[in-house]
């Protein structure tokens, strides 16, 4: 099989794939990582996610994360176990938090309610200005980039084959119209499946294959402060965060996410925009989500920033992955459209990918993430 | 004119960077690193690496190489990332 694109979800499938005994090769036009992924910061979280699909695919997603620390060590992804907390600080917000968390709850997911008190006992250097909050043990982070790279690695150990620096310039198809492989500016690949995990350029690929998935880019701007030792313990985010993430306007939100690396920089997001691809780095959004986290950690008033910099969430209309063989392109199937949660969701992803290709029955029912779900809703 | 470097007065030039007068001055060396704690100076002497942080008038990690010196600044060598009064 062929796995188009090195990002953190073709890492995935091309390591679950090599796991299962199938011959994998993966190509990507740029570097390992240097998409969808590079512009991330390695959220593997179950608390921003209402009861649904998604979080079927989160918690399966968890459970497979921590297989792969266990199996292959922690540090080589800097997989951390920090677990997520949510501030509300308004009565409203906590009203919305606290119905979350219900849905949640009956849903399976771990997570306890906090106090204003218990939240600074959390998070010592939190602003005192908060009304409630609540924590998910079960919420991790990961390096993405590493994550990618190292996943790739163990691939690579079990078989696969990585190509960096080629490009997909066109699919072939067999006589009955099936996807055969791919043409690439490194010659030819044929495949029994052509895995399309070009992330937030996913629709690129399904249209050489003359398919529709309507993945779209979504900007996110992310602030890097200077090395800090350990000052900020969970991802902390506010409850906007959920609304915000759902939401399908156009126009910017922030909503402030911080959380530490293991590098010792604080990272702090998280924007969301819808203006295409463009590049331009933004004054306003950027000091806006300075604001925020200001607001959240008063300390960071005084803490230096060392860069900014943006990623493309790749997004579908209604904020669902499309993962599965596609129907209307047999030999073709889909492991892209995640927006922010791909490094999170890519375990299960591969792990799915894997089960539908070799026979078994997929864990987790993935018809509402089928790739042709779109067109019937137009229909 | 002179700046205050840890217990010396370390004399500097109009427009000269801390930097540059600390290596004037005979230091090749007033930083150390945050896990290992080995010793760092100037290493590509304009503003990229990060390697020659010093705390200036009690603000930590600023880049030596490309921080003006005035007179009668305080300049400490900095240990780790300047900030362990902010852990938690």
């Amino acid at each position: 099989m062929l796995v188009i694109g090195a990002g953190m979800v073709g890492a995935a499938c091309a390591y679950y794939c090599a796991d299962a005994g199938l011959r994998v090769a993966v190509v990507d036009r740029g570097a390992v990582a240097a998409g969808t992924t590079s512009g991330g910061e390695g959220n593997i979280l179950v608390s921003d996610k209402e009861p649904g699909p998604e979080l079927d695919l989160a918690l399966l997603s968890n459970r497979l994360w921590r297989e792969l620390g266990e199996r292959h060590g922690a540090d080589g992804f800097e997989l951390q176990h920090k677990g997520g907390v949510v501030v509300a600080r308004t009565p409203e917000s906590a009203a919305g938090l606290a119905a979350l968390v219900g849905a949640q709850r009956a849903h399976g997911i771990d997570v306890v309610d906090l106090t204003a008190g218990e939240l600074t006992d959390l998070e010592p250097n939190l602003t005192r200005d908060v009304c409630a909050g609540a924590l998910y043990p079960q919420d991790m982070q990961v390096q993405p980039m590493l994550a990618a790279a190292q996943l790739l690695r163990h691939a690579r150990e079990l078989g696969a084959t990585v190509h960096t620096g080629t490009e997909v310039l066109g699919l072939t198809r067999g006589r009955d119209g099936r996807v055969t492989g791919a043409h690439t500016s490194a010659g030819e690949f044929p495949a029994r499946w052509v895995i399309n995990a070009a992330g937030t350029w996913g629709a690129e690929v399904a249209a050489l294959a003359g398919v529709t998935v309507p993945v779209l880019p979504r900007r996110g701007f992310v602030l890097v402060t200077e090395p800090l030792p350990v000052v900020v313990r969970h991802k902390v985010y506010t409850a906007d965060y959920v609304a915000n993430v759902a939401s399908g306007d156009a126009s910017l939100e922030t909503s402030v996410v911080v959380e530490g690396t293991q590098a010792g920089t604080v990272l702090i997001g998280a924007s969301r925009e819808r203006v295409g691809f463009d590049r331009t780095m933004s004054l306003r959004v950027l000091s806006r989500l300075a604001a925020q986290a200001v607001g959240l950690f008063p300390f960071l008033a005084d803490v230096t920033l060392l860069r900014g910099y943006l990623g493309f969430r790749p997004y579908c209309p209604d904020h669902l992955p499309v993962i599965g063989p596609d129907p209307r392109a047999p030999g073709l199937v889909h492991a892209c459209g995640h927006e922010g949660a791909g490094i999170g969701l890519s375990a299960a992803t591969g792990h799915l990918i894997t089960q539908s290709l070799t026979g078994s029955t997929p864990e987790l029912d993935i018809t509402p993430l089928r790739p042709d779900r779109f067109a019937e809703e137009v229909s | 004119m002179t700046f205050r470097f840890g217990d010396r007065e370390i004399a500097v030039e109009p427009g000269q960077s801390i930097g540059a007068a600390l290596l004037a001055a005979g230091y090749r060396s007033w930083r150390t690193t945050r896990h290992d704690g080995a010793p760092r100076g100037i290493f590509c002497g304009i503003g990229v690496c990060f390697d020659c942080l010093v705390t200036v008038n009690g603000r930590p990690n600023q880049r030596a190489c490309v921080t003006e010196a005035h007179p009668g600044d305080r300049v400490e060598p900095q240990e780790g990332t300047g900030h362990a009064g902010l852990a938690c």
